[in-house]
């Protein structure tokens, strides 16, 4: 799913200072999945901003609310008679959320809680890592599962480079280098020659490198 | 590997059978052509060509491609690096017409630091195509004539094509099967990253000459002479890819006080010694960073000099 | 035991201390408590086996919001006493009170007009 994380405190303080009502939207979406934005999480965020704003002296108005999703019209439309109410909102989903808003309610507000970072899964309770980079040209067969594109820090097609060290990426100790994954898991199945022949150079016009992407189903458009 | 391709010093050395020298030279932090000057002053006549590093550890400097100009410009011939980090495709192949119609003739082809071990983290990184690629892209410029979309190339850049290997990486076994893909890729010549664990570096070569690697491409050993135990330890566990033996750093420290540099020299040209009769291996690259004076002195112990002149 | 300890201090009884989250900490503090604390088994002691130790990461994370606010840090804490232990629950009562007076009363504390 998405993930992300909460903004700082402070930058999230200043984006409302001006503010005395405001509202907090969460979505039942990848943010709760990733506990940065769900329900919980908004009830978290609008104790602590109660609990700043208290303490300066400027009480703040916070009310809560959290939908379905925020990448879909249908429940962006369910807080129509809501969101005129206050003098910003926050949305504790990812990107796409405060932007939806802002385009269906071009009158109000809409402030992002959260930093989305990228597309990945749990690989610890508590911990979510990064396994897509959205190239929209998907290669993980030829890799045996496994992406390059997102999971190197090159992203080479041909890794690994000389600086890949006892299973880590140079960058970072914390950072596995999935090329020697990538490498370990071919010879392991005998299948080295897919590595050693060259791969075409990437197309990047799929990635966001050739511009903003949409996709369309003709069979669902009317 | 009869015919020149790029009628290069290096190239014209390596194929007439010589041992080969290469030297290095990072450019300036700075437009300052009067120490570059004086930098690579030392290593004139001393070393077949002179590797100049393309924003090394990404760290900014002074382009590799305007240095390469300005050494050609007083007589000593370069070896243009190219990182795939900073450049897209499209910079790639201008750079490589613009290096050549300056005057460059061999080229070395790498991946490239990440940037977040240099002095601009913030940075985008690029990496459009890798390092593989790369010298696949010169290869097509040089030998076919065309561009990476096929057109045809307006006086194409007939390059002597490098690349870097390093044996002392991760997974070890996989190491010289890269470099057979380098060399099928098109690479004329290697140069590996520095050596210290020479029985690594031996049970490596036995596998590159078993695989006939070196007989498709000259493969000349890398050398960095130890300059201080404080050198040693920090190669041995700040630098990726590093592989220097414990041995080594208990020699350096055994020297006493004041001759260590000696004695990191002396190591370095027993290197050399056994290098000049290891199979396989084409010549030396002597990476005396920022140390590029004492060059002249280590090529003459090492009985190196004086270097081939080829008409 | 018939032990007496400071009345200004205010019991929630819960089953486990791992059913206290990081909501009811932040929500006392927003009302104007002075301090707020969580006292659970000793650890490696839980009944539900690890709830101690939950709590005692959600107490971690409001002290770092606190922090983060300027609020001090000091005003959450976590204790680890067993159940029979009716004099330690007196005594760290009587710390957290002496604590909270220490520190003065809560900034969050809606000024009363002059």
């Amino acid at each position: 799913m998405i993930i992300a994380d909460r903004k700082p405190l402070g930058e999230l303080l200043e984006m409302v200072k001006d503010c005395n009502r405001i509202l907090i939207l969460g979505c039942k979406g990848c943010v709760t999945v990733c506990n940065v934005g769900g329900t919980k999480e908004v009830g978290v965020l609008a104790s602590i901003l109660k609990i700043a704003r208290k303490k300066e002296g400027r009480p703040l108005q916070v009310d809560e609310k959290t939908l379905e999703r925020q990448c879909d019209p249908e429940y962006i439309a369910q807080v129509k008679d809501l969101v005129g109410q206050y003098d910003a909102v926050i949305s504790m989903a990812c990107g796409v959320g405060p932007q939806f808003l802002s385009e269906a309610y071009p009158n109000q507000r809409f402030f992002p809680a959260v930093n989305t970072t990228s597309f990945g899964g749990a690989v610890q309770h508590g911990v979510w890592a990064e396994r897509c980079a959205g190239c929209g040209t998907c290669l993980i067969h030829h890799f045996d599962g496994m992406c390059p594109i997102a999971r190197c820090s090159k992203s080479l097609l041909h890794g690994p480079c000389g600086g890949s060290a006892k299973g880590k990426c140079e960058i970072s100790k914390e950072v596995d280098c999935i090329w020697d994954m990538i490498v370990k898991k071919k010879m392991e199945k005998g299948r080295l020659e897919d590595l050693t022949t060259m791969k075409p150079n990437k197309d990047w016009r799929t990635a966001r490198d050739g511009g903003p992407r949409k996709s369309v189903r003709e069979e669902l458009v009317q | 590997m009869s015919e020149l391709k790029s009628g290069s010093n290096l190239e014209k050395v390596l194929r007439a059978g010589h041992f080969a020298l290469t030297g290095e030279c990072g450019p300036p932090k700075g437009a300052n052509v009067e120490h570059l000057k004086e930098k690579f002053s030392h290593l004139k006549g001393m070393v077949d060509a002179v590797n100049v590093t393309d924003n090394q550890t990404a760290v900014v400097r002074m382009s590799s491609w305007a240095a390469s100009a300005v050494m050609i410009q007083n007589g000593v011939e370069p070896n243009f690096q190219m990182v795939c980090r900073d450049r897209n495709r499209l910079a790639m192949q201008s750079d490589i017409l613009g290096a050549y119609a300056m005057g460059v003739r061999n080229m070395l082809c790498l991946s490239g630091d990440h940037q977040t071990f240099g002095n601009h983290p913030q940075a985008k990184n690029v990496y459009d195509i890798d390092s593989m690629q790369l010298i696949a892209l010169v290869k097509k410029m040089r030998d076919e004539g065309k561009f990476l979309n096929d057109e045809d190339i307006d006086v194409p850049p007939k390059m002597f094509i490098g690349a870097a290997s390093n044996p002392f990486a991760d997974p070890f076994e996989f190491r010289v099967y890269r470099l057979g893909m380098k060399i099928a890729a098109g690479a004329d010549f290697i140069q590996t990253q520095c050596i210290y664990n020479m029985e690594k570096f031996r049970a490596f070569m036995k596998m590159a000459v078993d695989m006939g690697l070196h007989e498709k491409a000259f493969i000349l050993a890398g050398i960095t002479p130890m300059k201080s135990v404080g050198m040693a330890q920090y190669m041995a566990k700040s630098v990726p890819g590093m592989d220097v033996p414990e041995s080594l750093i208990k020699r350096l420290r055994g020297a006493g006080k004041g001759k260590v540099a000696e004695e990191g020299i002396q190591f370095a040209i027993e290197q050399i010694q056994e290098f000049k009769e290891m199979k396989g291996l084409a010549g030396i690259h002597l990476m005396a960073i920022e140390w590029e004076h004492r060059v002249p002195e280590i090529a003459e112990r090492a009985g190196l000099l004086p270097r081939p002149k080829i008409a | 035991m018939r032990l007496s300890y400071p009345s200004n201090v205010k019991v929630i009884q819960v089953p486990c201390t791992g059913r206290v989250d990081i909501i009811h900490l932040l929500k006392a503090i927003e009302d104007g408590a002075d301090a707020v604390y969580v006292a659970g088994c000793m650890e490696g002691e839980c009944h539900f086996l690890v709830g101690n130790l939950k709590a005692k990461k959600r107490v971690l994370y409001v002290k770092k919001v606190l922090q983060e606010l300027g609020i001090e840090p000091e005003r959450v804490e976590m204790f680890n006493l067993s159940a029979g232990e009716g004099p330690r629950f007196a005594e760290i009562a009587r710390e957290m009170v002496e604590r909270a007076k220490a520190l003065g009363p809560s900034p969050v504390k809606i000024k009363k007009a002059a």
